[in-house]
Formats: structure tokens, C-alpha cells, sequence
């Protein structure tokens, strides 16, 4: 029994959010105290509901197309890659060799771009300041990339359903090229500054453990569970987009603590990296997009398909009536489904680790709350 | 195990990311955009503010007033209004609403314009002082916006 204090109580409830800078948008955690210590806690969500599932109900299947790029708004051109590859399979189209080639690329680019996001942000919030300045200097020349591929940096539309609705710009190839030359040296750069620094070190090495066993309860993917040793990657274990062309490693770690997720989200980009310049060189002939009729009326029935986002698995569900508008949209985001382990992850912990573990599990507040 | 006390010691750990800092430190790498002054050069593709193109010869507008737009839009917040021509017998565009406040710039309307009157243009300064001046007519549509230039 601990010693009563003030009032007789021995516990404090804190409330962290709704804007508090470490929660990467809008979250509040209500946090139950002893002294430092972490009893438990309790995540209020939905500050950011904007009913994207809802919306969907009520436009055509083209229409609701940009809409997915608002959910998880750092990694949009992967929400729109599996929205796009659930339609496709509803109307039983496949894109063509070409658009498959270039949405590998701009897929893995954007992985770099949200894994870059993560490392900046994480580490600025454990107190390390200087790499959130060269992620975003490096950031800043694959959303050009985006740019001027097709028009926009975040909410980028780059996806059409059968294909690409833009062609490649002159010297695409080159500037891909040239930016991967010029990342692997960077990773390099972001590992001296935090690898073996002391501090990093010791605020991330045990912290926040979540075993694979615990991983597989909470239904977490992506990064946090290859960090607890499974080795499992929806582009390897159910290939899309001719993912199962292409030369790489999924990297896994052992511990499942913080910093094990840090080293495999840095190998993670360099295997990104691998996976563009073989894409890059090959990039097929041919049309970008399949035929695909100008109303889009999908045969009565349903379809899931799942990719593997920069934090996860990210899955769209879509029941068609066969009219011109979904009859219901389903998305699993994966921020959502790993945010749940936030509980497990914190408790007995101290109240500086909320901090660190809310950063590792690489939300994006959007896409929990919809 | 001495050499990791030495290093603990010394701070290995520590200078060697101060090292990767005064690396980065180079004049040439500093880069500051002198905003606006100087303006951004934005990419080709980029979709910015709307604008009704005319045909460069004639002045007249090449909007052929098929309303497909309006039913492209997931917003649906593009309105417009078209008049029987009396001696063409043909359609034309009488008054076009375009409210940028709720537009989120995804291309849509651009690509199902049959006749490329509407594109979505390299503008970005959008900004105004009132709600109401977000919404566009026809007039601010062919014209386009007019932002404040400065002169440093
Ligand atoms: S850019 Fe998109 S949201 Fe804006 S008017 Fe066109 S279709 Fe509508
Ligand atoms: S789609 Fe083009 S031509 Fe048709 S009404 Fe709109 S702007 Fe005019």
C-alpha cells in the first residue's frame, strides 16, 4: 500500500493533448499516474473525423479517389495505391506494366518521405534538434519529385483506377536516380548522429517492449511488429504491383523495443532505396492506363486489398450494390489498429516514455480518426 | 571494455554527431528563399488557382458550357449557367461560380473539360480577406488572381 498523499490520493490523472507537440496532431491521452510512474492510460481519438468512410457513400468511385490521400496525409500516395488496387479488383482491371513500375517508384519514394517524417519528428521529441532539419532537407526533393510528376506535394492524386493518369516528366529517371545517389550517404549521416549517441541510446534501448506474441493480439503491422522479430511484409508474403520482381530484404529486429523499431525503419529506407533503382531501370513501354469505361459501375460484390503502407498494413474494403457509388467503404488503417498497443506498451513506464513511444509508433493522426 | 570506458569518457559518441553538424555547415549549403520578394518557381504540372482560359485569337471564351465539370467536382462546388446562343444555335457559358474555399485542387474538373477551359494554374496566393472573396465569378476566373507584388 503506498503512502497516502494530498487528499489520500496516491494517483494523479494528467491529461496530455489534445495539442500537446509530441502527439503528432490531435490525440489526447489521458494518463493515470503514480509520482512519474505510468498506471495506465486512455487515448481519446476523433479530433480529426471527418467521416472520410461516409463521404465515400456518397460519390462515385473516381470522385472519392482524392479523399484517401486525406488520411494519412504523410504517405498519400500509398493510401491511393490501395484504394486504387481495391477498385481495380472489384472491376477486374489490372493496370498495366508500365503504371505498376511507376507506382513501385512513387510508392517507395513516399515511404522514404514518411519514414523521413518519422525519424525528424522522433527525434525531436526525445530532444535530439538537428535531424529533423536534415529529414526535411532531404523530404523536401522527393516532394518535388512529386511535384512535378503530378502537380502537388502532399495531397498528391497520382493514382487513377486502371493506371496513371499522368505520363512520366522529362528526365523523371534522372532526377530519381540522382536523389537515390544522393540518400544512402544521408542515412549514413542520420545513424552517426543517433546510433551511438548516449542519450538516444539510453532513452529508447528497453522502452516500450512489445514482444511478436503481444504484436499478434493487438493485430499491429508494419515496422513495430519486424521489430519483434517476425519477419512480415505484405510485399513479400501477398505481392501487388509486381512487387515480387524486385530484389530486397525485410529487416527485423529482435528486442521489439524503441530503438529496435529505429534501426529497422533506417534499414527500411535503404531497402526502399534498392527497390527504386531496380524499378527505376526497367520502366516498361506501353499505355498507363487500362481501359477503364467513363462511368464506373462495378458488378455487384466486394473486395479487400491490402498493402503494406510506411506504417503498416492498410487495407480498403469496398461493397459495391452495382450502382455508380460504393455501398460501403471500409479502410483498416494502420495507425489506428497500432495505436491500440499504446496501453500495453506504456504502462509501468515513466511519464518521459509516453513520449518516446507515442513517437515510435508512427502515427498520423488523420488516418486514426478518419 | 576499456576501449568502450575511453570512449564513454571522452565523448566519442557525442563529437562525432557534432562532427556530421559542422560538416553541414558549408555557406553553400544554407538556403533561404527570399519570399516575395522572390518568388518560388512552381513545377508545370502544378495545380494551383483555376482559370478559364479564351482563345488567344478571338478573345472569346473556349468553355462550351457542357456543365461537365460541375459533375466531375467530388465538391460539387463549381456552378455554372449557359445560354442557348440565338444566332449559333449553340451553347455558351453565361455565369461560372468557382469556390475556391472548399476546392482541394485535385484535378478533376481539369481533366474532364473537353475543351481545356479550365486549368488549374501555377497560382498559389490564394489568400483573401473575406469568405466571400474565395468564391470566384466568371470575371476573376478569366482574369485570374492578382496578388500583391513587392518591390525589395
Ligand atoms: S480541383 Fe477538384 S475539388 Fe477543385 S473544383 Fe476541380 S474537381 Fe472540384
Ligand atoms: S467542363 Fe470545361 S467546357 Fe464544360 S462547362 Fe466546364 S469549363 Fe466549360
Amino acid at each position: 500500500m503506498p503512502d497516502a498523499t494530498f487528499l489520500d490520493s496516491t494517483e494523479l490523472v494528467l491529461n496530455m493533448g489534445p495539442q500537446h507537440p509530441s502527439t503528432h496532431g490531435v490525440l489526447r491521452v489521458i494518463l493515470k499516474l503514480d509520482g512519474e510512474k505510468v498506471l495506465g492510460t486512455d487515448c481519446v481519438i476523433g479530433y480529426l473525423h471527418r467521416g472520410v468512410e461516409k463521404i465515400a457513400e456518397n460519390r462515385t468511385y473516381v470522385q472519392f479517389n482524392p479523399y484517401v490521400d486525406r488520411m494519412d496525409y504523410v504517405a498519400a500516395v500509398s493510401n491511393s495505391l490501395g484504394y486504387c488496387l481495391a477498385v481495380e479488383k472489384l472491376i477486374n482491371v489490372e493496370a498495366p506494366p508500365r503504371a505498376q513500375t511507376v507506382r513501385v517508384i512513387l510508392t517507395e519514394l513516399n515511404r522514404i518521405a514518411s519514414h523521413l517524417l518519422w525519424l525528424g519528428t522522433h527525434a525531436l521529441d526525445i530532444g535530439a534538434l538537428t535531424p529533423v532539419f536534415y529529414c526535411f532537407r532531404e523530404r523536401e526533393e522527393i516532394l518535388k519529385i512529386f511535384e512535378n510528376y503530378c502537380g502537388a506535394r502532399l495531397t498528391t492524386h497520382a493514382f487513377r483506377i486502371g493506371g496513371l493518369q499522368y505520363e512520366l516528366y522529362e528526365g523523371f529517371e534522372q532526377e530519381v536516380k540522382a536523389f537515390c545517389d544522393m540518400f544512402l550517404p544521408k542515412v549514413a549521416e542520420y545513424e552517426e548522429l543517433l546510433t551511438n549517441n548516449r542519450i538516444w541510446v539510453k532513452r529508447l534501448q528497453n522502452i516500450g517492449i512489445l514482444t511478436a506474441e503481444e504484436c499478434k493480439q493487438y493485430g499491429v503491422t508494419g515496422p513495430v511488429l519486424r521489430a519483434a522479430g517476425v519477419r512480415w511484409d505484405l510485399r513479400k508474403a501477398q505481392p501487388y504491383c509486381g512487387y515480387e520482381k524486385y530484389d530486397f530484404l525485410i529487416p527485423t529486429r529482435q528486442n521489439g523495443d524503441t530503438y529496435d523499431r529505429y534501426l529497422v525503419r533506417m534499414e527500411e529506407m535503404r531497402q526502399s532505396v534498392r527497390i527504386i533503382r531496380q524499378a527505376v531501370e526497367g520502366i516498361p513501354d506501353g499505355p498507363a492506363i487500362a481501359k477503364v469505361p467513363k462511368v464506373l459501375k462495378p458488378p455487384m460484390g466486394e473486395a479487400y486489398v491490402s498493402i503494406e503502407a510506411p506504417k503498416g498494413e492498410l487495407g480498403y474494403y469496398i461493397v459495391s450494390d452495382g450502382s455508380t457509388q460504393p455501398y460501403r467503404v471500409r479502410v483498416r488503417p494502420p495507425s489506428f489498429v497500432n495505436l491500440q498497443a499504446l496501453d500495453r506498451m506504456v504502462r509501468g513506464a515513466l511519464i518521459a516514455d509516453v513520449v518516446a513511444v507515442i513517437g515510435t509508433l508512427d502515427i498520423v493522426l488523420g488516418e486514426v480518426d478518419r | 571494455m576499456i576501449r568502450a570506458f575511453l570512449k564513454r569518457v571522452f565523448l566519442v559518441d557525442l563529437f562525432e554527431g557534432l562532427r556530421v553538424t559542422f560538416r553541414n555547415q558549408k555557406p553553400k549549403y544554407i538556403y533561404t528563399e527570399q519570399y516575395p520578394a522572390q518568388r518560388p518557381k512552381v513545377a508545370e504540372r502544378y495545380r494551383g488557382a483555376p482559370r478559364l482560359n479564351l482563345n488567344p485569337e478571338t478573345g472569346e471564351p473556349l468553355c462550351i458550357g457542357c456543365n461537365l465539370c460541375a459533375l466531375a467536382c467530388p465538391e460539387s462546388l463549381i456552378v455554372m449557367t449557359s445560354i442557348r446562343d440565338e444566332k449559333t444555335k449553340r451553347k455558351t457559358m453565361n455565369t461560372f461560380l468557382f469556390d475556391t474555399s472548399r476546392c482541394m485542387f485535385c484535378g478533376l474538373c481539369e481533366e474532364a473539360c473537353p475543351s481545356d477551359a479550365l486549368e488549374l494554374t501555377q497560382d498559389f496566393e490564394l489568400a483573401t480577406y473575406t469568405r466571400e472573396g474565395q468564391i470566384w465569378d466568371r470575371k476573376m476566373m478569366e482574369e485570374g488572381p492578382k496578388p500583391t507584388r513587392y518591390k525589395c
